[in-house]
């Protein structure tokens, strides 16, 4: 059996006196989604934010790419950075106001000392269906659905294999959400990207994802 | 609550709300009768927040309404209709135990005494299920869990037993098991009270959960008014089977309907009716002339090409 793109093993995440993500683990392969579910406060988000390393976990592995990322410091982390990236529920508020779109969705190649040419940044925003003039504008300027779209352009700028979209289209309005999903699955069918996908609709779940693991206190309840 | 269907609460008629002159409630007419849960519908821009608004006589400074709304309860807001607020933690005053906020409330509309005042704020946090509700009116609102205080203001909004609720996306906020605790909550006290709510919502699952009637609402206008049932399983309107067709819980298939396009800015209305550009069975007549509602069995919808859907 080939090895799994991420593999979590007892991850453990704690905020003082509480366990928010308790001896979770799960594995998720190339160009699979897997989805967590569970109410507010059940450690979803947590856990993906400890899958990225943007929160370090108190105990337990993440290998990504077979590479096990809990003890290795930012530097050794940041090359491996590009290749997960996440996107966030609030299109507007992960967005800098001040940032045109262009710069946005350059932003992570050009931490990684990369600058890349209008024409790749326009790509990138055909891509995630954006018309490229957009990236002209800043935040305040599109509507809820283009910033999301933003939002994935800067996620794909780095070449990722594992995405990690946390609640991605709660914030948006059914005909919009639709769009996005169905962005999502395209990308998913021509990138074969891996999406860890954070969500608390049910219905969205269930359409969208291969294998659901439901949470609840910090632990998974049903897988 | 003895009024009869034929008598209703309220009567909107040919409302329209502008802002610099440009119209983003557009001639919107519609009934609220008693002790029924009537949902606004639509998507973000259409104008439902602004209508709920307009019913509590809530509009920003700026906002010109004309055409009626009868009768103006607004004057009576607090006693006869009552918002719901969206964020229970910024609705509460964090310096005042909560019981006080409640008998404040009681008595900016009745001539009562403090002490009748306290009682009613602690029978009406009992009757929303706080445990112990004479002590922990004596609590502030950071000492409630995020469930009591969204109970807590459903309790504000209900203590003196208006006509009219009214709820702005109430569980915009809320994971799925709490948006259908806080719905149920609401319909519950609703019923209690015997007032009649008002939902805006996007949300079309709680709609069909939690409502009696719906309007559908685009770009400021009514698309289609009528019994929930009839309304979400049997869409009339173009636009509104459109909507239906993109939940995921309806749809085939890994790919999702969607509408093309986007809504119109209020600013730049396209001529004749403003979801043509976007709809499937748009004819010449649709792009010239604005679709007036007409009535189809006790349901209303505004769409030259109704009988095709």
């Amino acid at each position: 059996m080939s090895r799994s793109l991420l593999d979590v093993r007892d991850l453990v995440v704690r905020y003082g006196a509480v366990t928010a993500v308790d001896h979770v683990s799960f594995t998720l392969e190339a160009g699979e989604t897997l989805a967590i579910e569970g109410p507010s406060g059940c450690g979803k988000s947590s856990t993906a934010m400890a899958v990225l390393q943007l929160r370090r976990p108190d105990s337990g592995e993440v290998r990504f790419e077979g590479r096990e990322l809990t003890g290795l410091t930012e530097p050794q982390l940041r090359p491996l950075r590009p290749r997960m990236q996440p996107v966030f529920q609030d299109p507007y508020g992960s967005l800098s106001p001040r940032h045109r779109i262009r710069d946005a969705v350059a932003e992570p190649l050009r931490l990684q000392g990369l600058r890349p040419t209008a024409t790749e940044i326009a790509e990138l925003l055909d891509r995630a269906g954006l018309d490229p003039s957009y990236g002209d504008r800043r935040p305040h300027e599109l509507s809820g659905g283009q910033c999301q779209r933003a939002g994935i352009a800067r996620a794909l700028a780095s070449n990722p294999r594992l995405l990690v979209l946390d609640e991605p289209v709660s914030a948006l309005d059914p005909s919009v959400r639709a769009g996005i999903l169905n962005l999502l699955a395209d990308l998913q069918d021509e990138l074969g990207l891996a999406y860890l996908f954070i969500c608390h609709d049910r219905a969205v779940v269930r359409h969208f994802a291969d294998r659901v693991i439901a949470m609840r206190d910090g632990r998974i309840t049903s897988r | 609550m003895t009024q009869s269907a034929s008598d209703p609460l309220l009567s909107v008629r040919d409302l329209r709300i502008a802002f610099d002159g440009v119209e983003v409630v557009r001639g919107l007419s519609f009934d609220v009768h008693a002790g029924e849960v009537l949902a606004l519908v639509g998507e973000s821009g259409a104008g439902k927040s602004l209508t709920a608004r307009a019913l509590l006589g809530m509009l920003p400074s700026d906002a010109v309404q004309t055409g009626s709304v009868r009768p103006d309860l607004s004057t009576a807001r607090g006693r006869r209709i009552a918002l719901v607020p969206q964020d229970a933690l910024s609705a509460l005053s964090p310096v005042h135990p909560v019981g006080d906020q409640l008998a404040t409330a009681v008595r900016s509309v009745a001539r009562v005494s403090r002490a009748e005042a306290r009682a009613r704020a602690v029978a009406a946090l009992d009757r929303v299920g706080i445990p112990d509700a004479a002590r922990r009116a004596r609590s502030y609102p950071h000492e409630f869990s995020g469930g009591m205080r969204q109970r807590a203001v459903v309790a504000m909004a209900t203590i003196n037993e208006p006509d009219v609720l009214v709820a702005d996306e109430p569980t915009t906020a809320l994971d799925e098991e709490r948006r259908d605790q806080v719905l149920h909550l609401l319909t519950e006290q609703r019923e209690a009270v015997g007032a009649a709510l008002v939902l805006v919502t996007h949300d079309l699952d709680a709609v069909r959960r939690h409502a009696d009637r719906a309007l559908v609402m685009y770009a400021g206008r009514m698309t289609e008014l009528g019994p929930v049932r009839d309304v979400l399983e049997h869409p009339l309107a173009p636009y509104t089977a459109g909507l239906l067709a993109c939940l995921p819980q309806t749809a085939r298939g890994r790919r999702l309907p969607t509408l093309p396009g986007m809504p119109p800015t209020p600013d730049a209305l396209p001529p004749g009716c403003a979801f043509a550009p976007r709809c499937t069975r748009a004819t010449d007549v649709c792009r010239r002339e604005e679709p007036e509602p007409v009535r189809v069995d006790g349901h209303q919808v505004a769409c030259h090409h109704w009988e095709k859907v």
